[in-house]
């Protein structure tokens, strides 16, 4: 009789317990780095704070998940205990991410920067490119030596599509200028990106530009009286003198967008790309060291991205090997930029196949 | 070929902290303990340092707050294995994880903060050698203490009686017993000395090499001074040369990769762990050098029949 009245009880708090919860949305993250990485885990965690604060709704993070067998069973472990939607933010959660998605269809996944969808699986990434191209108008008019150095983390098109529109812009401006990239193969790795920042300057260049999310490589610019820019937040309280400015990922609005579209009932599975436009890629302030005229010139480059005038990936553009790949006039279109494999001209460096 | 000169000092910096962490692990290995937690403890090392010289301003506060860290890691490890006979490979293993997530708790606060780095020592005439100079006589105090423990290591373990004793207890701790050692003392001495240069290995970088606090920024450089010290057979000249090249080629291929050399990246990123291999297998050919050489009393645990 006892046992019989504990069970109903039991399941009684787990049905109340299982209805409160779903009642109240849960969110989910999971970063491909630590949250300290003051790069682009660090932004990520932001956009977590900034739904805490807006929606009042309970959110929980992992971060440091590695790419590969580990994130599923991270990924699995968020579905598995209430969440109603997970954000995968990094490209190499993909797959883990579908498989998962597959096998919880009433939890909703966004995946940051991948390309594959389903039903209850969305994509979305920032048009980092744009920021680039203002990056490269900066650095082709400060560059004294004409090389410019780029660490690269992997040869993914997201990458790709990050060295060359930051070489059209250089070159749109200082066609002599010529960028060479080092590739790390990995994310983050302070000690190996100083390494790579080091060898670029060592071999003649004056301005660093990287991919990887640490601010060792603004360090080693900064003692070395060279010049650099920030990646995906403002570094510059590790390189006041030497960073001229930073792409800065602004993910808040998106989220708390998204959350409340769960919260609402009208999610649906959609790629967003978003740009300067729409808020998602910011610029950090300029640095002391950039003049007046560059940042006219710099502005002016970043209003003619946000009213439409200037896309760029705009024609004619020359490929490495020196064929003529867009025309004047056409512009590379979203699918092919999904899936950037080619380098421009004035690219130094090697595209692993 | 001035790209030379640059490439050699990035080379320097790239390898000291393997150095230490592998001198630290060689005395520990020639004690007879396998320590697999160099790793937690080399992290320990590098977010004590930095919050050291952030609070107190001091180098050598720093560099002394490190030591205490990989020691006080060490101690942990010794307790384990030591005195509760535990398996030393699991809790090796233990103790990285343990010291990696204590190193990313204890270093919260520390995100973010900017350091210059620690000062460069120059050695008053000899830096001013033309291109020696600038190689050799121009480093922090840190690359400096690590040659100078390449030194003292190879003399204690060679020239003096204390490092007989040491290599006795590795070879065969019975035999030691018996002599009247107390081999539990020895070892218990010997892993903190590990961890101790582990700590340090950590502190060169998050005071020098890269001079900031980000989590898990060994990045595996515990593992490779392990991997380091078997490929130098557990002699201490080789370590030093197994930590250059390794040092070496991990900047060589970026080097290259910057002249626009045509190998793929990720194969000049393989080079380095590819040359540890294929020393390794050199090595392995001759078996009688191996053994020679090895602590035939290497990961046993010890105990005494009497």
């Amino acid at each position: 009789m006892l046992k019989r009245t504990l069970i109903s009880l039991l399941l009684a708090a787990g049905i109340a317990f299982a209805g409160s919860a779903s009642a109240e949305t849960k969110v989910g993250f999971i970063y491909v780095g630590p949250i300290g990485d003051h790069g682009w885990s660090y932004q990520h965690e932001q956009g977590r704070l900034a739904v805490e604060k807006e929606l009042g709704v309970k959110t929980s993070y992992v971060e440091s998940v590695p790419e590969g067998a580990d994130a599923e069973r991270v990924i699995r472990q968020l579905a598995t205990s209430g969440h109603d939607i997970i954000f995968t933010t990094s490209f190499g959660f993909m797959n883990p991410t579908l498989k998962v998605a597959k096998q919880f269809k009433n939890v909703k996944f966004e995946h940051a920067t991948g390309y594959k969808r389903a039903d209850n699986v969305s994509t979305y990434s920032a048009r980092f490119y744009e920021g680039r191209a203002i990056l490269g108008t900066i650095a082709g008019k400060m560059t004294k030596s004409n090389v410019v150095g780029y660490i690269g983390s992997f040869p993914i098109p997201e990458v790709i599509r990050g060295i060359d529109a930051f070489t059209l812009a250089l070159r749109k401006v200082n066609p002599e200028a010529t960028v060479k990239v080092v590739w790390v193969n990995t994310w983050f790795d302070p000690g190996k990106e100083s390494d790579a920042a080091k060898a670029l300057i060592d071999q003649g260049v004056d301005i660093i530009t990287q991919h990887t999310d640490s601010p060792a490589p603004l360090q080693v610019a900064e003692s070395r009286g060279v010049y650099a820019f920030g990646q995906a937040s403002d570094m510059k309280a590790f390189a006041p003198k030497a960073q001229l400015t930073s792409i800065v990922d602004n993910w808040n609005d998106y989220y708390i967008e998204r959350v409340k579209a769960v919260m609402d009932g009208t999610w649906k599975s959609t790629d967003v790309w978003d740009g300067i436009k729409p808020g998602m890629v910011e610029m950090a302030p300029y640095g002391d060291a950039v003049p007046a005229d560059v940042r006219k010139l710099a502005d002016e480059v970043k209003e003619s991205i946000v009213n439409g005038s200037f896309h760029p990936f705009q024609g004619p553009i020359t490929n490495q090997k020196g064929e003529v790949v867009v025309k004047a006039g056409e512009v590379v279109s979203d699918k092919e930029l999904a899936g950037l494999n080619w380098f421009v001209e004035g690219v130094e460096g090697s595209l692993p196949k | 070929m001035d790209l030379l000169l640059p490439a050699m000092l990035t080379i320097i910096t790239a390898a000291t902290p393997l150095l230490f962490a592998a001198l630290g692990e060689m005395i520990t290995e020639k004690s007879g303990v396998l320590n697999l937690g160099l790793e937690g403890m080399m992290i320990m090392g590098a977010i004590t340092g930095f919050v050291a010289v952030h609070l107190s301003g001091s180098v050598t506060v720093a560099i002394l707050a490190s030591i205490l860290a990989g020691v006080f890691m060490a101690a942990i490890f010794a307790l384990f294995v030591l005195k509760f006979h535990a398996s030393q490979v699991p809790t090796g293993l233990a103790l990285t994880i343990f010291g990696i997530g204590l190193s990313a708790l204890v270093g919260q606060s520390m995100i973010g903060i900017a350091y210059n780095g620690i000062p460069t020592i120059s050695i008053p005439l000899l830096s001013k050698i033309p291109v020696l100079g600038a190689l050799l006589f121009e480093h922090d105090f840190l690359v400096y203490l690590s040659i100078a423990m390449v030194v003292a290591i190879h003399y204690f373990l060679n020239k003096t009686r204390a490092g007989l004793i040491l290599r006795a207890v590795g070879d065969s701790h019975d035999a030691a017993h018996a002599m009247g050692y107390s081999v539990v003392k020895i070892r218990f001495m010997a892993i903190l000395f590990g961890g101790a240069m582990a700590g340090l290995g950590g502190a060169y970088l998050s005071l020098a090499y890269s001079p900031l606090w980000v989590e898990q920024m060994t990045a595996g450089r515990g593992w490779i001074a392990l991997a380091l010290v078997v490929f130098a057979c557990w002699r201490t000249g080789r370590v030093l040369l197994g930590a250059y090249l390794f040092g070496g080629i991990s900047i060589l291929q970026l080097h290259a990769q910057a002249l626009g050399i045509g190998i793929p990246s990720q194969v000049m990123s393989m080079l380095p762990y590819l040359a540890t291999i294929f020393v390794l297998v050199i090595i392995s050919r001759d078996i009688a050098k191996i053994k020679l050489n090895a602590p035939a009393s290497l990961g046993r645990a010890f105990h005494p029949s009497r």
